[in-house]
């Protein structure tokens, strides 16, 4: 480690190897207890349904997407996925306090761009990820990786689109990042 | 015996205490992982930092081979989990959206709740942006309800498509696997070098 650079200060992040062994692990234990792996997307998604469905519930039960989600006894918050992305905001929290992460709020953001058009990108991509997790019937975590790990054929499929996307077009936003 | 909830063997009362117990689970792995900085993550696209790959290949391959083993000593049925069903081109299209996403803002919806844990605005804003997206996607849905569901295949595997046994994927993707984390090393320690500033 040379004393020019800025990146001496690593964190104490755990072993990648062994933060991707325990996220295995529990992949199967999720499978093995509900049936179904992880998820994220969906969790938003139920947020926005419930807000639609407080401010124009008319409006909601005609949209032929969000009628889906409403009906029951329960509000549409009242689902898996909502509990477990608390539990993952939580886990967070837990893993900041331990390893000493738990800051007051900041901005990373690469080199050569400002924190104020970093936040800008952030919830641009934000929505583009939001729109496509929708198309693709989970995110990251509830098709790509949840869905190849259990062979699904669609998990595989956005997977290699993700990725295979981010890679192509990398290029074009270096300037976001390095 | 498995999964213990479809089969009644975990009463559906426990549902949300489990979720919530496998949500902190998740968010710890994450979070500690390096995953709720957005650098970490981007990372993976410019060659500086490979964590997302490590720990998501890594995951993949546990999780495949693991589920395989629980069907074969009998503890679990795969036949009788959830299957991602498979709508072709609006899951490419989503995947391609989702990509550019990915690299433009830094996160994915996951991650990016860890981050607002430990107090990062930009996954603040990236799900703030989650939410706009989602609720543009609902209030346009009529426009695009049939490419929505066209493609479908229905909830089809691997094996369902090919015939070939789930087995011979499953070494498939360890190899592929391992090979990209031999190759990444490589690449990660050249492109570090050439870097001036890059603050975790």
């Amino acid at each position: 480690m040379s004393s020019d650079k800025t990146n001496i200060q690593e964190p104490k992040y755990i072993n990648p190897y062994l933060g991707g062994v325990l996220l295995g692990l529990l992949i199967i234990v999720t499978v093995f207890i509900t049936g179904r792996g992880l998820g994220a997307s969906g969790a938003i998604k139920s947020a926005v349904v419930t807000t639609s469905n407080t401010i124009a519930p008319k409006a909601t039960e005609a949209n032929t997407y969000m009628c889906q989600f409403i009906g029951g006894d329960h509000s549409p918050m009242w689902t898996w996925l909502v509990f477990e992305s608390l539990g993952v905001l939580l886990g967070g929290i837990i893993s900041g306090i331990v390893f000493g992460r738990m800051k007051k709020f900041r901005t990373d953001h690469g080199p050569r761009i400002t924190s104020k058009k970093r936040l800008v990108l952030a919830l641009i991509g934000g929505a583009l990820f939001g729109l496509g997790s929708q198309f693709g019937r989970g995110c990251t975590s509830g098709a790509a990786l949840s869905g190849t790990a259990t062979f699904a054929l669609g998990g595989v499929i956005v997977m290699f689109a993700i990725f295979g996307t981010g890679y192509a077009v990398a290029y074009f936003f270096r300037k976001f990042w390095i | 015996m498995g999964p213990l909830i479809p089969n009644g063997i975990i009463g559906g009362g426990w549902d949300f205490v489990i979720a919530i117990l496998i949500g902190v689970a998740f968010g710890f792995i994450l979070e500690a992982s390096g995953f709720s900085s957005s650098r970490n993550l981007a990372g993976v696209f410019y060659g500086y930092n490979f964590v997302v790959l490590r720990v998501f290949f890594t995951a993949l391959i546990v999780a495949m081979v693991g589920l395989m083993y629980f069907d074969y000593v009998g503890w679990l049925n795969l036949s009788q989990i959830f299957v991602l069903p498979t709508f072709l081109t609006p899951m490419i299209v989503g995947g391609v959206i989702m990509g550019v996403g990915f690299v433009i803002g830094g996160f994915c919806p996951g991650t990016s709740f860890t981050g607002i844990a430990i107090g990062k605005l930009d996954a603040v804003f990236f799900a703030i942006g989650l939410y706009l997206g989602i609720f543009g996607f609902s209030l346009a849905f009529p426009l695009f309800e049939d490419f929505f569901t066209s493609g479908d295949m229905g909830n089809v595997t691997l094996m369902d498509i090919t015939g070939i046994p789930a087995s011979y994927f499953a070494v498939a993707f360890t190899v592929m696997a391992l090979a990209a984390f031999w190759g990444t090393m490589f690449i990660e320690k050249r492109v570090r070098k050439n870097m001036k500033q890059y603050k975790f």
